[in-house]
């Protein structure tokens, strides 16, 4: 799709001014919308990701997750251009296999986090327009979460949102998991039950809000049992 | 009308460190970056602060790689938003660094680990690109100890530094932000050098990196001016120091990390947020 359209912030188009005749290049990238959210528990971790696909005006998909399974303890949740998305998990998959064959073993979370950054970097002169979010559970058990920037700076988080929604959830997530901003409020450590109502609250918000988001959503819950998967409607307009 | 795109991957030819790291999707670069640098359209990288303070030979300013040719499109953002400092004293090094990161007006993160431990006795510290800083300084990890290695000691953080200069210089004018202090304790003492992409590389006894960094020098210069300083006391001006600076700049914030420098390696001291450290200090000041 040859996307000439002048993007400004989080993809969004801007109001056109008639500035004269410009001269539009091809753009390699396109923004296609979507959000992805990830949350760290005790012994659980959730990945969720809204599957609206979406380019301007128009939505391509209503069923396009961006969630991907990548071994049966961690999931990538990938947002941004669905181009690079696609390749990028290729990628990674292609990736895992060779390290299974040559260290017969599958590869921990944080290997994989490690293994993405230095991917991501690899083309820090053309990036992959993608926002990574990880999640998944570490060597002990624990949920273990890992957000990433598109040229692989990443960190360890407990719960990250990322893709067009984000500074929209971010905030809740900061006061609902995170406790900030309040005072005299007993942490509480997050159950199961309450991240995953959490999770489906704060994307029914995002999509009220967000022209990007909606359509549904789909969780995927990770546990020493195996991956879950859940799939709830969200507003279609 | 578009053929640059097909022509970045051309193969691994590069003797360019990075292309030998990532061998299976290594990328010519020395032609590439030349040529082509404005397709990263709408990006926001998570960043971690480098302004242009005051211009001079050390200029902190990367501007984006792209040139104003391309219009109203958008290139990726070097954003900036961080205070990082570095002192020697008595007794080693102190170094002491804020934990906010932003892309734009958002702040993307508030708990980034901007003091990169390199090795047991040496530190990196990060401003800028944060996947450049990272990247890098991981880089700069090994060549340490490949260094160890083959020449069965420590590497001195001379050499560490120059390492990384050279590494980064290849890169000169493709865009790569990163504005690092090597800090560690070798056989001459302590050591603390500044290094940034540009491809300076300076020896010092003081260095505050960032959007805030004028706020905590003025602290460090005022402190400073008592000789003879202890530890704990060189470990509170440190503290002090970034707290103001995250107090008056409105990129800096989030905790406060400290680490003390000194012949055994390095020690983290502390981690404080920043909105605690207000508090003590209202206290304090009552």
């Amino acid at each position: 799709m040859f996307a000439t359209q002048i993007h400004g912030d989080n993809g969004k188009m801007k109001d056109y001014h008639y500035t004269g005749p410009v001269e539009h290049r091809f753009s390699p990238y396109s923004f296609n919308g979507g959000t992805v959210l990830a949350v760290a528990g005790e012994d659980f971790a959730i990945v969720a990701s809204d599957t609206r696909l979406s380019e301007g005006y128009s939505i391509h998909s209503r069923d396009s997750p961006k969630c991907y399974k990548l071994t049966d303890t961690t999931v990538i949740g990938c947002s941004g251009f669905h181009g690079d998305c696609l390749t990028l998990t290729k990628i990674i998959d292609a990736r895992l296999k060779m390290y299974k064959h040559s260290n017969n073993k599958s590869m921990t979370s944080g290997a994989i986090a490690a293994m993405l950054s230095t991917i991501l970097y690899g083309r820090r002169f053309f990036p992959y327009y993608v926002y990574n979010i990880i999640g998944g559970l570490d060597e002990e058990g624990r949920g273990a979460v890992y957000s990433f920037d598109p040229v692989g700076s990443y960190q360890r988080d407990t719960y990250k949102a990322g893709g067009s929604a984000s500074s929209m959830l971010q905030p809740l997530l900061d006061n609902q998991i995170g406790f900030k901003n309040m005072e005299g409020v007993q942490h509480l450590p997050l159950s199961q039950e309450k991240a995953l109502q959490l999770v489906k609250d704060v994307f029914i918000s995002a999509a009220e809000r967000d022209v990007y988001t909606g359509d549904a959503l789909r969780i995927c819950i990770i546990t020493k049992d195996g991956i879950k998967e859940e799939t709830v409607p969200l507003r279609k307009d | 009308m578009v053929t640059e795109v097909g022509r970045v991957f051309t193969g691994p030819s590069s003797k360019m460190a990075l292309a030998n790291v990532l061998q299976s999707e290594s990328v010519d670069f020395s032609n590439y970056g030349r040529q082509r640098r404005g397709f990263a359209n709408g990006l926001y990288e998570a960043e971690l602060g480098l302004d242009s303070v005051g211009g001079d030979n050390l200029s902190f300013a990367i501007k984006t790689a792209c040139s104003d040719a391309d219009g109203p499109e958008r290139k990726i953002e070097f954003l900036h938003g961080t205070t990082t400092l570095a002192f020697k004293f008595q007794h080693g090094v102190i170094v002491a660094v804020d934990s906010r990161a932003t892309a734009g007006a958002y702040i993307a993160s508030q708990t980034v680990k901007k003091v990169i431990e390199i090795n047991p006795y040496l530190l990196g510290t990060m401003a800028g690109g944060a996947a450049d800083c990272s990247f890098w300084e991981r880089l700069l990890a090994r060549q340490c100890r490949v260094y160890e290695l083959r020449n069965k000691e420590r590497i001195s953080v001379a050499a560490a530094s120059k390492l990384l200069a050279n590494m980064v210089y290849q890169y000169k004018g493709m865009g790569l932000s990163m504005g690092t202090m090597v800090c560690g304790w070798d056989k001459t003492g302590p050591g603390l050098y500044y290094v940034d992409s540009e491809g300076n590389r300076v020896c010092g006894d003081l260095f505050a990196v960032g959007s805030g960094s004028m706020y905590a020098y003025g602290v460090v210069d005022s402190g400073l001016k008592q000789q003879n300083l202890t530890v704990e006391e060189a470990c509170e001006l440190g503290r002090r120091a970034i707290y103001q600076a995250t107090y008056r700049d409105a990129y800096s914030g989030g905790q406060v990390n400290l680490y003390h420098v000194h012949s055994e390696g390095w020690t983290r001291v502390s981690q404080s947020d920043v909105l605690m450290l207000h508090q003590q200090y209202q206290a304090e000041k009552a």
